[in-house]
This record gives structure tokens, C-alpha cells and sequence, in this order.
């Protein structure tokens, strides 16, 4: 299972450098493997994944977590409040114990009270965005440094690490242009350079989720939780407790995410979060509510977001047209091979589409690659949804004894 | 029994607004500041005559906002995506409007034409997506959303549609005065009530016909209460989700209408962008119901305003937003404690009649 297992994985990681190497390749664009891409793609994906992992833990245990952006914009309220006083790792603290006061909300009203989730989770967004907005201004705004809407800069940093002597050589190995190999020693040289001890411990969280979910006991019952509470409860789950313990992690997930943010930029600014609360329950739908693939789709959002924010020559955006092509007509090739005829002929036809619109024009405006992440999120619904399967009970509410 | 029902749903809300004020009043004493002069200063700014003027427009736009999300609550489909169908419509309603020379009531129903389409299209691509591919609209309506403020961003700045509408700000050309519905001022003379705002009185009251004396509003609140009977029955949940999308998309494409043809003239980027959010909590406090609805949008409105000269007591107008949170979140579980309760009293009042007859037997 696990031989099978990391036997996909190499694979798929193997098809995604291919790709990014032709496109590479074609365009000669070398930011899109670089080192440092790599590396800020990684902090870009780190909160968005943290969203996601979030979204996985409450989801598991059937409760939707829509409050997700409310709990990460506690969390960069949190760090940004704690880290400008009495440092970083304050704030990370601060940050996760706001996102679980959150997570805390959530629980009561929708697990206590059986609240309808999406409503109780959309006036746990307004809420969070209200307190923060008003703390801001009573507590920052004479702060020095600070302003209406932003605390004052976080003190201290979180340790970074950078690998020399893997860094230098792998980098020099990138410039060369090889195909496959170049991009290869790019990719792995971005992992090793100024990676943050939080980025470490995300992905910890991650392999720490997908053991205690999927291989404990505990990670039966609570995935039990949100499959068929009731036979749960008949079997002597304390269903009610474990989805409190997965909503409050929940939470506090989503504030570390949030903390990351903050921290990312140096201080709380207000509306930092930007949706992405939002597009980590998005990754967690397109990851199959899982951790592989939820950490796949934080990925892709972090990968264009960098391409799009460090592009100079306004050449990123158009190789990332050229890698869009490429993959739909990679996936339009399998789906002609499993003989599902429409979806293949959708799939070259889009691919067509993008080829066209990369040759016909010469740069294309950096609101190309502001949107494309949330169509392939789209593109991905739209042809897997059947494949995808949330926990059967995921958002009914339960009460002991209330089954009908 | 209707006058217990109408009873037992006011005493949600009411717990609602009593909770989040004591809890308001204990931040307020917390940041240090008086309690009731805080309140007091609301009160008396919030009942001027502009400020009265300035909540039912803003109360419009919640209202269109609100209906148009609970178009979807009543069959069970969450609408997030109001706020990417009301951009979308209100930059359409721009474009269309700005190169209208009609006659006044001729341009503005072609403009409020264009924005319904505009934001029907945009949700008819949720309801296609939940339709034909299964895909939760909950979801994509989100994703939508993001697509949407996308598209606008991309049109205003790099294409013609936008034009430097004041310093360094770019928007839609601006509309004619003939192609603007700015209303009439009735309660302060310097501040118009918006001519939506009567429309809206309309839309409220064609909500209701439809939702209730229709064929159409039987089967949606049908869908909605068992989606499996209305089924069985014949109703055909396909289209209903179809024409229930599309339906909430068009009256969602109306909420920017308000304050484009009333206020701005142009559709700028510093246009709005969170009012489908509060159509939500709005759709939620007046439990889908036009009347409901009216009520919470003025209260929502009355907040927004109200707070709006609170700096001067040195407090952040954002008060009013942690109230109208808590007004959200207290009011939707009291709601769910009320029904319970009812639930059980029913039980108990059916339990007490059978032992009667039992005992009779």
C-alpha cells in the first residue's frame, strides 16, 4: 500500500517537472523553475495549506467550516497584536490561540446549538472582521509604528534555513538550462533556500494529520464523526466531544495560517488575509478532502502567485498559459486512453484555446494569472466532482438520538 | 396560533439585540469609554433626518442584497456568489447606462435589464455547474466570486470600458443625467431617497406573490423542505435549481443599481464589493421573509449610519460591525433554541392529548 503509494507520488511529481520543463523549455523563462521561485512559491502556499488542513480536520468530523476566513484573520490579528509586544513566537502563539477561540464559536453554535454550519461560519467571518477592524484602531493606532489599520512591526524573527552547499551547486546546475535535470536542481535547491522553521512545521502538521486521521483510532472515531454520527454514537463515540477536539484544532490551524501571514509580512494589516481562508477550503475540496492532495492545491495557488508577483518581463503569466495547455491536453490525452470521449474532446478543446492565445499575443495582463488559479479549481470540480467524495454526513447537524 | 408564531419569532431577534448590546456595552467599558454616551450619541445621529435618509438607501441595497440570497436559502441553495453577480451587473448597468441617450425611463429599464442578465448569466454558471456536474454552489459560487472582481479589475484598468473617472481613480464612463434614478428627497431636503428604493418595495412584494401564491414558489419551498417528496411528486429539481439560480443571479445583478444610479454615476474600482456577505446575515435575521428581511436590512443600515459620528466620542465607528456579528450569530442560535423548544412543547402538548384519550378509552 504505502510502496504503491510513494510509487504515485513519484510519479505524479515526476509528470509536474516534465511539464514545467517543457513549458520551460519552449519559453526559455527560467524564473519558472528557479531557486527562488521555488522558495517563495513555498511561503505563498504555507497559510493557504494551513487553511486547507484546517478545513480537513473540521470537515472530517462533518462539520463545514466556512468560518475558515474569520479564524485565519484572528490568527494575523493575534500575531500581529502578541509578536509586536513580546515577539514572534508570541505571536504565533497568540495567533493560534485566537483562531481557536474561533474555532470555539464555531463548535457551540453549531455543534452545541446544531446551527445550520455555513450560516453559523458566515457570521463568524463577520464577527472576526469587525473585532479586528475595531481592535486595530483602539490598540494600534498610538502604538508607535503602528497605524489605524495595522499593528506595529512583529519583533525578532522566525529562523530561516538555507542549505549552502545544496543551494549553490543546484542552482549553478538550474542556470545551465538542461532539460529535466536543470529544472529538477531548481525545484529541489527552492526547498533548501531560506525555508522557514513554519513552513517546517506545516508540513509536520500535514504527515502529523494524515497518521492521526487515517492510521489511529482516534482518526477513525473522528472521521466516524462525520461519516455516520449516529452509528458513532451507537458503537460509544463520544461523538459531540471529538467534533468539539477537531473544530477548536480546526481553528487553531487556521490561525497558525493566519500567524504565518502576519509574520510573512512583517506586521497585522487589515483584510491581509485576502479570501484566503476561502481558497484553503477551495484546495481541501480539490485535494478530495485529503492531505496529499489539499497540499498539491495550496501549492498550485503559491506557484502562480509567486510567478505572478515576480514577473518583470511580463513573460511568467504567458508561460503559465503555455504549462495550462500543456496539462489540458496531457489530461484530454488520458481522458481519449479511458475512452470518456466529451470530457477528452472539452479538455483539448480548452487546451486549444490556451495554445492559440499564447502565440497569438505577447504578454498577457498579470489579471490572467490573478483568476487562474480559481478556474482550474473550477476545471477541477467540474470534471472530478464525481470522483470526489466529502464525509457522507459533512454539515448535517447531529444530535444524540435525533436520527431520521 | 398566528399571533404565538409571530410571537415566538420576534423573540429571537429581540434576545438577539439585547445580548449583543450588553456585550457591546462591556467592550465599550473595556476600551474605556461611557456606555450611554456612546448610545445616546447613536440614537441622536441615527434619527437625524440625513442620517434617516442615508439608512433606507442603504437599507435598499441590503434589501435587494438579502432577497436575493434567500431567493436560494428557500431551496437549500447557498448563493455566496451574490457579491461576484452584483459586481458584474452593476459594471454592466455601467457600461449600458453611459452610452444610453434615451429617454429617462427607457434608459433605466434598459439598465436594470442588463444587470439582471449580467448577474443571472453569472450564477447560471453555478447552477450549470451543480446541474451538469454535481459541483457544490457553495463552492463555486465562491470561486465565482474571485473570477468576477478579476474580470472587472482586467476591464476597467487595461481596456476602454474604463476611463480616469477622478484622480487617478479608473472607472466606467460616466452616465447621463438622463440614464440616473437619484429619487426624490422627502425626509432631508439635501439627501434624496433613492427612486430604488420604491422599486425594491415592489421586487419585496413580488417576492412574496411569487413565493407564496404561485405554482413556481409551491414547488421551490417544497424542494426546499424535501427535495426527495417534492421529487416523487413531479416537481423537476433540475430546472428548479436552473430557474432558482438564475432568478436569485438576476435580482443579485439589482444590489450595485441603487447606488449607480443614485449616487456614483460610474462604476469605479472603489466600488463595493462586500454587500452580498451582508445580504446573508440580512437573509438570515429575517428568516427569508420580505418583511423580515426589510426589518433586518434597516436595522443593519441604522448600525452602519448610526456609528457613523463615534469617533467623535473617541470610540471606532467599527462598533457597529462586532454588533451586527453578534446580532448574527446570537439571533441564529436563539432561533434554533426557539424552534426546539416549540418542537418539544409540541410533542408534549400531542403526548398529554393521547393520554387524555387513552384514559377515556
Amino acid at each position: 500500500m504505502t510502496y504503491l503509494k510513494s510509487r504515485r507520488f513519484i510519479g505524479a511529481a515526476f509528470t509536474a517537472i516534465t511539464m514545467l520543463s517543457i513549458t520551460r523549455t519552449i519559453t526559455g523563462n527560467g524564473d519558472l523553475t528557479s531557486t527562488v521561485t521555488i522558495a517563495q512559491a513555498l511561503v505563498f502556499a504555507s497559510p493557504i495549506a494551513l487553511a486547507g488542513l484546517a478545513g480537513i480536520w473540521a470537515e472530517r468530523a462533518g462539520v463545514i467550516n466556512i468560518g475558515l476566513e474569520g479564524m485565519m484573520i484572528l490568527g494575523t490579528f493575534g500575531a500581529g497584536w502578541a509578536g509586536w509586544q513580546w515577539g514572534v513566537w508570541a505571536g504565533v502563539l497568540a495567533g493560534v490561540i485566537f483562531g481557536a477561540i474561533g474555532g470555539l464559536l464555531l463548535a457551540v453554535a453549531a455543534v452545541t446549538f446544531g446551527v445550520d454550519q455555513i450560516i453559523a461560519g458566515t457570521a463568524i467571518n463577520l464577527l472576526a472582521l469587525g473585532l479586528t477592524k475595531f481592535l486595530a484602531i483602539v490598540l494600534f493606532t498610538n502604538a508607535p509604528g503602528g497605524g489605524q489599520a495595522q499593528s506595529p512591526p512583529i519583533k525578532g524573527e522566525i529562523p530561516t534555513f538555507t542549505i549552502e552547499s545544496i543551494v549553490e551547486p543546484l542552482t549553478s546546475l538550474h542556470e545551465k538550462g538542461i532539460f529535466f535535470i536543470s529544472d529538477l536542481a531548481g525545484i529541489f535547491a527552492g526547498l533548501f533556500y531560506h525555508l522557514s522553521l513554519l513552513t517546517i512545521i506545516t508540513f509536520l502538521l500535514f504527515v502529523m494529520t494524515s497518521y492521526l486521521l487515517w492510521k489511529t483510532a482516534f482518526g477513525l472515531r473522528l472521521r466516524s464523526a462525520g461519516e455516520n454520527p449516529w452509528a458513532a454514537d451507537s458503537l460509544g463515540v463520544k461523538v459531540v466531544q471529538f467534533k468539539y477536539a477537531a473544530v477548536v484544532f480546526s481553528g487553531m490551524l487556521a490561525g497558525l495560517g493566519g500567524a504565518y501571514l502576519s509574520i510573512a509580512s512583517t506586521i497585522y494589516r487589515n483584510g491581509n488575509t485576502a479570501g484566503r481562508g476561502f481558497i484553503g477550503l477551495a484546495t481541501m475540496i480539490f485535494g478530495d478532502w485529503r492531505p496529499g492532495g489539499t497540499a498539491a492545491g495550496a501549492l498550485m495557488f503559491g506557484y502562480i502567485d509567486t510567478l505572478r508577483l515576480i514577473d518583470t518581463g511580463n513573460q511568467n503569466v504567458k508561460g503559465l498559459i503555455l504549462l495550462g495547455a500543456i496539462i489540458l491536453f496531457a489530461i484530454g490525452g488520458i481522458m481519449l486512453r479511458r475512452a470518456r470521449r466529451n470530457s477528452a474532446i472539452g479538455f483539448l478543446l480548452l487546451g486549444s484555446v490556451m495554445i492559440g492565445a499564447y502565440f497569438s499575443a505577447s504578454s498577457f495582463p498579470p489579471e490572467v494569472a490573478q483568476v487562474a488559479p480559481y478556474i482550474t479549481t473550477l476545471l477541477v470540480l467540474a470534471t472530478a466532482s464525481q470522483n470526489l467524495r466529502p464525509p457522507a454526513a459533512d454539515g448535517v447537524p447531529y444530535r444524540k438520538g435525533d436520527h431520521h | 396560533m398566528n399571533l404565538r408564531r409571530i410571537g415566538t419569532s420576534l423573540i429571537a431577534p429581540a434576545i438577539g439585540l439585547f445580548i449583543s448590546l450588553a456585550v457591546t456595552a462591556v467592550i465599550l467599558v473595556a476600551i474605556g469609554a461611557s456606555v450611554s454616551t456612546v448610545f445616546a450619541s447613536m440614537w441622536t445621529y441615527g434619527t437625524s433626518p440625513r442620517a434617516m435618509s442615508l439608512m433606507l438607501n442603504l437599507a435598499t441595497i441590503y434589501f435587494l442584497s438579502a432577497l436575493a440570497v434567500s431567493i436560494g436559502f428557500k431551496m437549500n441553495l447557498f448563493n455566496i456568489g451574490v457579491n461576484g453577480q452584483y459586481v458584474l451587473g452593476a459594471l454592466a448597468a455601467g457600461v449600458v447606462a453611459s452610452n444610453l441617450t434615451l429617454p429617462k425611463f427607457a434608459s433605466v429599464t434598459i439598465t436594470i435589464l442588463a444587470a439582471m442578465i449580467v448577474g443571472a448569466l453569472w450564477a447560471g454558471i453555478a447552477a450549470w455547474l451543480k446541474v451538469a456536474r454535481g459541483v457544490s454552489e457553495v463552492i463555486s459560487t465562491i470561486m465565482l466570486n474571485f473570477i468576477a472582481i478579476g474580470i472587472i479589475s482586467y476591464l476597467i484598468v487595461r481596456t476602454s470600458i474604463g476611463t480616469e473617472t477622478s484622480l487617478n481613480i479608473r472607472g466606467t464612463k460616466p452616465i447621463p443625467e438622463s440614464g440616473m434614478l437619484r429619487g426624490i428627497a422627502f425626509i432631508d431636503p439635501g439627501t434624496p431617497i433613492y427612486g430604488f428604493f420604491f422599486i425594491s418595495i415592489i421586487i419585496g412584494i413580488g417576492y412574496w406573490f411569487l413565493l407564496n401564491r404561485t405554482r413556481f414558489g409551491f414547488d421551490l419551498r417544497a424542494t426546499g423542505k424535501s427535495a426527495s417528496a417534492a421529487r416523487t411528486s413531479g416537481v423537476q429539481s433540475n430546472r428548479m435549481i436552473y430557474v432558482t439560480m438564475l432568478l436569485s443571479g438576476a435580482v443579485a445583478g439589482l444590489v450595485g443599481l441603487p447606488y449607480l444610479l443614485g449616487d456614483t454615476g460610474t462604476y469605479s474600482l472603489q466600488f463595493p464589493t462586500d454587500w452580498g456577505f451582508t445580504g446573508i446575515a440580512i437573509a438570515l435575521l429575517g428568516r427569508n421573509n420580505p418583511i423580515g428581511i426589510a426589518l433586518g436590512a434597516i436595522l443593519w443600515a441604522f448600525l452602519d449610519i448610526s456609528s457613523g459620528q463615534l469617533i467623535l466620542e473617541g470610540v471606532p465607528r467599527e462598533i457597529s460591525t462586532i454588533m451586527q456579528g453578534l446580532i448574527v450569530i446570537v439571533v441564529v442560535i436563539s432561533y434554533e433554541i426557539v424552534r426546539r423548544y416549540q418542537v418539544k412543547s409540541e410533542q408534549t402538548s400531542v403526548a398529554k392529548a393521547l393520554a387524555k384519550q387513552e384514559a377515556s378509552v
